[in-house]
């Protein structure tokens, strides 16, 4: 009975330093950091990590249990962080030793699907044994599926990756992502390619706040920060830019922010001051945001400048 | 008799993990692995049948695995072996080569003596199983 108690009191412990050993601490709070908002998302990517290490410990004290299938989906908006989480999932998966290789391929139908008879199999192979070991990431993987053309080679690709996908599980993860409704449609078609995925995780839409955060960290990353009245400008950008249509979450931040970037090196520059400070470089102001179509005209600007 | 050729080949056969430790030593080497097979087991026959193409830019020997295991369930009774290609400038050439399949039964040689001028003997080795026509070799 002494015994017991003690080997309980041993396995407590090992969880704790498990935790500390596999590192995966700092990467959930880099991604928490990093990434603005997502909060299903990120707590799905706890759970997962959860598993994965209760299943480590639990395979080292013999209770043995299938290794949980990790198939996932991205399903989202346009710029709503899918890419860059599945390039995070790579280093989670492999710190956790789920995946053998920290590294991820990403590919769209065109490196997967062939363009005569007999082409599409051995590339797609390609592709999938590319990616062994670690992640395959299938960007708008809906286009995989072509059902207005019934010859379309789009089904074979998705055969060979369902068929790796069953009998491969140990050494690759396959990640689908794409726009919500679209993939929706290509889940319901391809029945087997869904109850293969054990997890499907949606990306919501951000708000102003997050998109504001989100431009203060991009802005950060490259040594540029927004003075306070470029700020307000700013908010006011995104509130007017979120009505309109083709707003891209945060891809449309960049964009705008790139566009704010050629504008105050054109202002420095025609200004021609004769001295320029470090933090002169580095500020963004009102007029580079106030100078956007959206203000003037109410639409989206499409050239940068 | 077990044909012996390449590395490993005086070694007992290589399990699947043992292969896919080898291979894996391949690729962190940055070589490109192949696989190829014959039914010809002479000595001499130097270029075998390609399966699919040199695979390029793996990270993980278990697509290296996937080929030889399919290219086994086509050929169960044929030589398969796994090469290394080291495809740096100046080098370009093979680096590793070992045999992952064999037939169960190898008939061996038989070693055949010509009377040459004088008292000269010249020596040919003729493969049991290469009698038959390609493709019918063993079993």
């Amino acid at each position: 009975m002494a015994e017991a108690v003690t080997e309980g009191g041993d396995d407590a412990i090992n969880l704790a330093r498990e935790y500390e050993e596999s590192g995966i601490g700092g990467v959930l709070d880099q991604l928490d950091r990093e990434l603005v908002g997502l909060r299903s998302v990120k707590s799905r990517i706890r759970d997962i990590a959860a598993l994965l290490l209760v299943d480590r410990v639990r395979q080292r004290l013999q209770l043995t249990s299938e290794k949980p299938s990790l198939h996932m989906s991205f399903t989202g908006n346009p710029g709503t962080g899918k890419t860059t989480v599945a390039l995070r999932m790579a280093e989670i998966l492999h710190r956790l030793g789920y995946i053998r290789e920290n590294h991820l391929v990403t590919v769209t139908r065109d490196d997967l699907v062939g363009q005569y008879i007999g082409h599409t199999a051995p590339k797609t192979r390609e592709v999938v044994k590319k990616a062994m070991g670690g992640v395959l990431f299938i960007d708008e993987a809906y286009y995989l599926y072509k059902p207005e053309n019934e010859r379309d080679y789009g089904q074979e690709a998705i055969e060979i990756l369902l068929q790796i996908m069953e009998n491969n599980r140990d050494d690759l993860v396959v990640v689908l992502a794409g726009y919500a409704d679209r993939m929706d449609t290509f889940f319901k078609s391809n029945p087997g390619m869904h109850s293969r995925i054990g997890h499907h995780l949606e990306f919501p839409d951000y708000d102003a706040d997050e998109l504001m955060s989100i431009a203060r960290l991009m802005l950060e990353q490259q040594n540029y920060h927004l003075s306070e009245s470029g700020e307000q400008a700013f908010s006011e950008y995104i509130d007017r830019r979120m009505r309109l249509p083709h707003f891209a979450n945060a891809r449309s931040i960049r964009n705008a922010l790139d566009r704010a970037r050629l504008r105050q090196a054109n202002r420095l520059f025609s200004e021609k001051p004769t001295r320029i400070s470090k933090d002169d470089l580095m500020t963004i102001e009102a007029a580079e945001i106030h100078a956007s179509r959206i203000f003037t005209e109410g639409k989206p600007d499409q050239d940068p400048v | 008799m077990r044909v012996t050729q390449g590395t490993f080949s005086f070694l007992p056969d290589l399990t699947d993990e043992q292969i896919s430790k080898q291979v894996k030593y391949i690729l962190d080497n940055g070589w490109a692995a192949a696989v190829e097979f014959t039914d010809d087991p002479h000595p001499r026959n130097t270029y075998w049948e390609m399966w699919g193409h040199p695979m390029f830019d793996l990270r993980d020997p278990a697509g290296v695995l996937l080929e030889v295991n399919a290219c086994r369930k086509a050929y169960p009774q044929h030589y398969i072996r796994v090469n290394a290609f080291d495809a740096t400038n100046g080098i370009e050439s093979l680096k590793l080569s070992f045999i992952v399949n064999r037939p169960d039964e190898e008939p061996g040689f038989n070693l055949h003596r010509t009377e040459g001028p004088g008292r000269s003997i010249i020596y040919t080795t003729h493969s049991y199983a290469a009698q038959k026509p390609a493709g019918s070799r063993y079993g």
